[in-house]
């Protein structure tokens, strides 16, 4: 099949736009638009003939005919029907999208002291040369092909900016939802995340759906960070089984900042994850983890990349995944470190578990370096359950369908004992032991965790 | 380390050429040069068949370019295919009716093609550009039944051999030069070891570029029958020369049930001077197959020398119980650049794989390793472990880890690790203040690097390979 067929639909509906929503766009944003959708026509879908995409075949996607949403969602949410999607925590700032649309009623937003939570649409309206500098920059002239859709569809999204020295204590949690009662929409959600000099936040993406309806969110983060600026960020994909989710977060840091990510894919037919981090100052740190934990005919695919230009950057990445089923994960993590770069230390590790016949990983890390006077190390592993370890819980009574829980649970737990937000954390937690099955101790076993947490807060 | 420098920098001492009246083919490649290739062979219609096959395939392939390494355009009509020392007779015969010159050659390389003057234990086939001159110890091995041979001899006098395992691992379409290699290969060793025989002295091939502008491309093809052993050593040199050679050689390896097949390179092609000027293009497809249940295939290499390396010796875990290893130094020192791993393909159970690589970059060196460990669905406790390491000298260099990792086994047990780093100061000050000059400290941190590749190589190829380490590092440390 010609494979320029499959933009068609895309470069349509991209016409047809200029005739409504980002008519209020400002002219610098219309502009970038014009030129992503000339990207994208460039580039058109990718294919598993190229090396970033090698495993993973977006055909599905491209071959599936989705339209834009409606600009006034006809769909009422109401505060009990996005409940769900809080992890219990009503006090967490939050901007809650339809659809890709704004809905200003079931979001609280901080504000104050320069702080600015808001919808990309506002800041178009109102201080549209506050973002110029990195809404579009901070991803570049060669996003991907996604990215530039992204881009070319451009009507909203979420702004946090932080000026200089702010601090937001309440996490911010940017909540997509894709509603599926009309079926076949794609959105395609935009973030821009501010952090100025010695700024410090939480923010929270989560990407989620309403009904069983297929779907397609085409999202894009840019991240700045300033000198000294903190930025933890959550990511979580839980979208249904029967819709696919692209996402690129993309992330600048300066001198001496600190980000600290969690990518958390657990949804969606088709998932893949982009995460770049350009450390392009000296000092700079980030700790990239991940999980994914895949069932049924699943494919997630994350791919990392970070660039280490200067001197004295570090970089921790620990990713894990669970597969069930026939699904399929991928992960590919580059590490690039430049000739300038010494005093670089670089780490990375991939693990998978295996608990089906058919399930299948692809796992490609990869080391770049330039700079003689660095401290790189990757590895990645596959495998299942030890027998060892089987037996040793049989042999205290606990059976081994039970022992197989628990043992995976544990190979989780790794990476979700490092997420500092409690709701988030037990929420993981709790998600995990669901897909790992029904399973009776489970209760127990999270309390346990609680209380043992609790117990510590309490010295505190 | 400064003091490191003033290590003393040695010439590639391989590099002289032999004055030796060759018979070559015209320069460019067509049908007509197969042709003639095979008619120089006096080949069985069958193999110009497949030649002219292979050729016919390459026309419509394109040369690779996803390599991690650069080089200008290789103009394929501007080489010589096929050359060789003229002869007062087709074939080696005995070592009498060979050139005084090339068994100089031969001894100036410190391979003695003299039986007398050999180390007991290792047999010789010599490969001078296209032909073989000499293969040694024949007839002892034949009292075993094992067959040594040129492998054009092999093509007349084994044909049936030749016929069921020419390509059955490396299929002439497999890729751009193997195709090429498939069409033009003009000579190199054919080795059969026959069933439950343990081959009494290492097998080896010695490969010698010495005419300008030729490529050289040998086919190397070991056979090991049911319940047999074979070691075999390979090792080359090349003159020195401003133009870049390419050499594009086929290695193809079958272990049947029970069979083991060590293979063991130390590659010392000429590998260009400091401005990167010169050298050999070393573009070589490895790749061996356990055929059958508990077979073994070891590949074990050290890379020093060539321009460019570019080859991955793989291994096909067919055979249930079948074990698959791979160790490897690569060193790319001045320009060089090294794109080298190893693919380990598991199709049959409890199949066990081992990747050691260590790779080692100073001057403007490019280290890539690039490797495959791909677990098939049938592939029950399947087992990989892999080490890949990268030692950094100088700041001008690069070290590259580009493993690829595709289980469809959940039995499947695979691990990699990787690390790169420089010769830590807090080494260095350990080994001076025991009183180890800077220059040794460093040879031997870095003989302490490769020692698990090394221990893989037969006594007399560790001495030379640690000995080409130093020679090729000297000047780099620093």
């Amino acid at each position: 099949m010609n494979r320029d067929v499959l933009k068609t639909p895309y470069l349509n509906a991209f016409e047809s736009l200029q005739g409504r929503g980002n008519g209020g766009n400002p002219s610098w944003v219309r502009e970038a638009q014009r030129e992503a959708i000339g990207r994208f026509a460039k580039l058109g879908f990718p294919t598993t003939r190229e090396e970033a995409w090698k495993y993973t075949n977006v055909t599905p996607i491209a071959e599936t005919s989705f339209r834009l949403p409606s600009l006034q969602p006809q769909i009422e949410l109401s505060n009990d029907q996005i409940s769900p999607f809080l992890f219990g925590q009503q006090n967490w700032h939050r901007l809650v999208f339809l659809n890709g649309s704004f809905v200003p009623r079931l979001s609280r937003a901080p504000s104050g002291n320069g702080v600015k939570v808001c919808s990309l649409k506002a800041v178009f309206r109102s201080e549209s040369r506050l973002i110029e500098p990195y809404l579009g920059q901070l991803i570049g002239r060669d996003a991907d092909a996604f990215a530039a859709l992204n881009t070319a569809f451009l009507e909203d999204g979420a702004l946090v900016y932080l000026p200089e020295g702010a601090m937001i204590e309440n996490p911010i949690h940017l909540i997509f939802i894709s509603h599926a009662e009309a079926a076949g929409i794609v959105s395609h959600p935009r973030v821009l995340i501010v952090g100025a000099g010695n700024s410090k936040a939480t923010v929270v993406e989560s990407y989620v759906s309403r009904g069983g309806g297929h779907s397609f969110t085409n999202a894009v983060t840019e991240i700045a960070l300033g000198e000294d600026a903190a930025l933890h960020y959550y990511r979580l994909q839980q979208k249904n089984g029967n819709s696919f989710h692209i996402g690129t977060t993309q992330v600048e840091q300066n001198k001496g900042s600190h980000f600290l990510s969690f990518s958390i894919s657990f949804g969606a037919k088709i998932s893949r994850h982009n995460l770049n981090v350009n450390l392009a100052a000296e000092g700079s740190e980030c700790t990239l983890n991940g999980l994914y934990l895949t069932s049924g005919d699943q494919h997630i695919d994350n791919a990392t990349f970070v660039h280490h230009p200067k001197p004295h950057g570090t970089s921790h990445q620990l990713y894990k995944g669970i597969l069930t089923g026939q699904s399929t994960a991928v992960f590919s993590g580059r590490v690039l470190v430049r000739q300038d770069a010494q005093k670089t230390d670089a780490h990375q590790v991939n693990k998978n578990l295996l608990l089906s016949e058919q399930a299948t990983v692809d796992t490609k890390p990869q080391l770049e370096i330039l700079a003689d006077d660095v401290k790189c190390t990757h590895g990645a592993a596959v495998g299942q359950l030890e027998e060892e370890a089987l037996f040793y819980f049989e042999t205290r009574g606990i059976s081994r369908e039970k022992a197989r829980k628990l043992l995976a649970y544990g190979f989780a737990n790794e990476v979700i004992g490092t997420v500092q937000l409690d709701p988030i954390r037990s929420a993981l937690g709790r998600l995990v032991f669901e897909r790992l099955g029904d399973f009776s101790c489970l209760p127990e076993a999270l309390k346990h965790r609680d209380q043992e947490k609790d117990l510590s807060d309490g010295g505190l | 380390m400064d003091q490191a420098k003033a290590l003393v920098n040695r010439e590639y001492k391989w590099g002289f050429v032999t004055d030796v009246e060759a018979d070559s083919a015209p320069r460019g490649l067509n049908e007509e040069i197969i042709r003639f290739i095979s008619l120089k062979k006096k080949e069985p219609a069958f193999m110009l068949q497949w030649r002219l096959n292979a050729y016919r395939r390459w026309l419509q392939m394109t040369e690779p370019r996803w390599q991690h390494v650069h080089y200008p355009a290789i103009d394929y009509q501007d080489m010589i295919y096929y050359s060789a020392p003229k002869q007062k007779k087709d074939g080696p015969g005995s070592l009498d009716e060979i050139d005084k010159e090339i068994l100089e050659t031969y001894e100036k390389l410190g391979i003695p093609l003299d039986e007398q003057k050999r180390l007991a234990g290792v047999a010789v086939d010599a490969v001078f550009d296209s032909v073989s001159v000499a293969t040694t110890f024949k007839e002892k091995l034949a009292e075993k039944g094992v067959i040594f041979c040129s492998f054009s001899e092999a093509v007349q006098n084994h044909t049936e051999l030749v016929k069921k395992y020419l390509g059955s691992v490396v299929p002439y379409a497999d890729n751009f030069y193997a195709a090429l290699n498939s069409a033009v290969f003009s000579d190199g060793s054919f080795c059969y070891i026959p069933k439950g025989v343990r081959c009494p002295m290492e097998l080896s091939t010695y490969f010698r570029i010495n005419s300008a502008d030729t490529g050289q491309f040998e086919r190397t093809l070991i056979v090991a029958d049911e319940g047999s052993y074979v070691s075999y050593l390979e090792g080359c040199t090349a003159p020195i020369r401003d133009k870049n050679q390419l050499h594009a050689a086929v290695v193809e390896l079958v272990a049947l049930e029970g069979a083991q097949i060590k293979y063991s390179t130390v590659q010392n092609w000429y590998a260009g001077d400091k401005e990167g000027k010169g050298g050999i293009y070393n573009f070589v497809t490895k790749r061996g197959k356990c055929a059958g249940h508990r077979s073994k295939i070891s590949w074990t290499q050290v890379e020093t020398g060539s321009a460019i390396t570019w080859k991955y010796p793989s291994v096909i875990l067919q055979g249930d119980d079948s074990i698959g290893e791979f160790y490897s130094v690569a060193l790319t020192n001045n320009y060089q650049q090294a794109d080298t791993g190893t693919k380990m393909i598991h199709i049959g159970k409890n199949t066990k794989s081992t990747v050691i690589a260590k790779g080692i970059s100073a001057g403007h060196g490019d280290n890539t390793y690039r490797g495959l460990i791909k677990v098939m669905p049938a592939a029950m406790n399947a087992r990989n472990y892999t080490q890949c390491d990268s030692l950094l000298l100088g700041s001008r260099c690069a070290a590259n880890t580009l493993p690829y990792i595709e289980v469809k086994n959940r039995t499947a047990k695979v691990e990699h690790e990787a690390s790169t780093s420089k010769i830590s100061e807090d080494q260095l000050f350990y080994c001076k203040q025991r009183g180890i000059s800077p220059e040794n400290a460093v040879s031997m941190i870095i003989n302490g690097f490769c020692k698990e590749v090394f221990k893989n190589l037969p006594m007399e190829f560790a001495v030379e390979a640690s000995k080409l380490l130093s020679v090729s590092l000297e000047g780099a440390v620093g």
